[in-house]
Parts: C-alpha cells; sequence; structure tokens
C-alpha cells in the first residue's frame, strides 16, 4: 500500500534527495542514445561550444532527477503520473563526475474538479551540483490518488 | 545549422517517427522512472492507464533523438552545397510540456517541430534564441505530447 496520498503534501513540505554522482560513461552514453549532439558526447568538440567542454544532455539530468524522485518518493505514493511540466530551466551544465542532490517543495495542492478520487500536487524542483551551483528547476503538477476518495 | 537570420516563425520540420516496443519502454523506466505502470504489464493494467505505457521522458527523449538526426542531415545537405553551418548552442530550457495521452507498448509516434517565436540574445552577444512548438503524434492522429522548446542559434557574422 502506498505511505503518502494527495493529502500529505501542503506548501512547507520539503525534501532532499541524493547525492547522486553521474560519470562521464552514462553522460555519453545517454547522449549516444538520445541526444547525440557533440557538446555531450565529444571532450574535444564540447570545448569549442557555447558549454566550454562535455556536458550532460538536459534530458539525462531530467531523467537522472526522476529516477531520484521515484525512488525516493513516488514508489511509496499514490502516484498516477504527471499531465505535463510546467517550466523547466537548465542553468549550468552537469560536468562528468558530477555529484547531484535535488531539493524539492510542495507549491501548491488542488482536487480535481472532475475526478473526486485524485488531485494535484505542484512541486518545484531544484537540482545542485557539488559546488552548491543551482544546475536546474523544474515546477512539476504530480497526479496522486487521494487517501479517501471524494472526502473533503 | 541555418543561422538566426535564416530561421523564421512558421518553419516546419516533419522529424520522422518513433515506435515504442515493450522492451525498450521497461529498460528506460528501469533506468529513470520506474513507476509501475512503466515497469510491468500486469502491475499497468490494474493502473488508471489500463496497460504498460513509456514514460513522459521517453516519448521526449525519442523526440530530442529524431531533433538532432534531422538537423545532422540537414547539415549535411548545406555542407555538400558548400555553404557556411551556423552554430547551434545549447537550451536554456523549456516550458508548457504537456503529456496529453499515454503512449502504449506498440504505439507509432510522428513528431514534429515548428518554429513559434524567435529573439536576439541580450545576455550573448552574437547569439539568437529560437523556441519551437514540438509535437508527438500517435497512428490514430492523437497528439500525445507537445512542449515549447528553446535553443540558442549563432547569428549570422555582422547581422545587426
Amino acid at each position: 500500500m502506498p505511505k503518502f496520498y494527495f493529502e500529505d503534501f501542503a506548501p512547507g513540505w520539503t525534501a532532499a534527495y541524493g547525492p547522486r554522482r553521474v560519470t562521464r560513461e552514462e553522460m555519453i552514453g545517454f547522449a549516444a542514445q538520445y541526444d547525440p549532439q557533440p557538446m555531450h558526447l565529444d571532450e574535444e568538440a564540447a570545448r569549442h561550444t557555447m558549454l566550454g567542454g562535455l556536458g550532460a544532455s538536459g534530458w539525462h539530468t531530467c531523467a537522472i532527477m526522476m529516477k531520484m524522485i521515484a525512488d525516493n518518493l513516488l514508489l511509496d505514493a499514490a502516484s498516477m503520473g504527471a499531465p505535463g511540466i510546467e517550466e523547466v530551466r537548465w542553468l549550468k551544465p552537469v560536468r562528468p563526475g558530477d555529484s547531484l542532490t535535488v531539493r524539492g517543495s510542495v507549491v501548491g495542492t488542488r482536487a480535481s474538479q472532475s475526478k473526486p478520487d485524485r488531485g494535484f500536487v505542484t512541486f518545484r524542483w531544484e537540482v545542485f551540483n557539488d559546488r552548491d551551483e543551482k544546475v536546474m528547476t523544474l515546477i512539476c503538477p504530480q497526479m496522486l490518488l487521494r487517501r479517501h476518495a471524494g472526502a473533503a | 545549422m541555418r543561422y538566426f537570420e535564416d530561421l523564421n516563425v512558421g518553419d516546419h520540420m516533419a522529424l520522422g517517427t518513433h515506435t515504442f516496443s515493450a522492451e525498450d519502454i521497461k529498460s528506460f523506466a528501469a533506468l529513470y522512472d520506474p513507476q509501475p505502470f512503466h515497469m510491468d504489464e500486469a502491475a499497468a493494467a490494474q493502473s488508471h492507464f489500463g496497460a504498460l505505457c513509456a514514460s513522459g521522458w521517453h516519448t521526449i527523449a525519442a523526440w530530442m533523438r529524431l531533433r538532432v538526426l534531422y538537423g545532422q542531415r540537414e547539415d549535411a545537405e548545406r555542407r555538400a552545397r558548400g555553404e557556411v553551418l551556423a552554430k547551434l548552442g545549447p537550451s536554456p530550457g523549456f516550458r508548457e510540456l504537456k503529456w496529453l495521452k499515454p503512449v502504449y507498448a506498440g504505439d507509432t509516434i510522428t513528431y514534429a517541430s515548428e518554429i513559434a517565436e524567435k529573439r536576439i540574445s541580450n545576455s550573448r552577444p552574437g547569439w539568437g534564441l529560437v523556441f519551437a512548438r514540438n509535437t508527438g503524434t500517435n497512428q490514430k492522429g492523437e497528439l500525445v505530447m507537445s512542449f515549447i522548446g528553446s535553443g540558442f542559434v549563432e547569428r549570422r557574422p555582422g547581422a545587426s
């Protein structure tokens, strides 16, 4: 049974997960499969790009963050997935060997108007590297079952 | 890549298709999004999705791959014609991502990208920012995902 339902989240809720080290091999492996641009694949070519050196695909950073949130929260929650993402900002490159920490907070919650068994919790997630630089922010509504469907 | 000045709002790119196999859905999910409805047919059948479906991040990763390959084909054609290629920078982010319908095992998604907005970068001289509406449509013609992506594109040298 899930430990966390819609009702368990409200503004003031915070969490921190990690650190999670990102290796050069997995950065290049993800890029080769999903984002084969030189700035994500090849150190020498990346030096001549705006990133100034090898940097992870932003989608890889999203995917790593997703796994950390799933392992630490969603697999224990009555998660019904997310209808989308309001906004992602890629603020700094993620470099080979960086250890990422994820910090989360709740922006707001609302019960579904049309479906009494569920509600939406909007989270703000921030990803930091081990130099305490913010590398990514994400604002995402998460759909969760209510503990007692239809209860006020 | 074309220079910033040569890109126009409304420019449309048909990026191609990707078919999601059950094996691919599960292996992406195991690495990045191990929720039961992305990992296991029986658990997915019990969920509100009703059947195994791809992580939303997987549906976008497949878009990204096709977008990069499209750009590489375009660059190869320009190079063959002797044209100078503009540099493509990284993306500062995206917004308004909507996962509108589940992508189920066996679905074939057709991806497209259309330039929605462009402006000169305030912070980086010599660069512009281009915003595109990116979409995926399934074999039934239903829009399954869309988002507004962005990226830095080099300005034509000497452009004012």
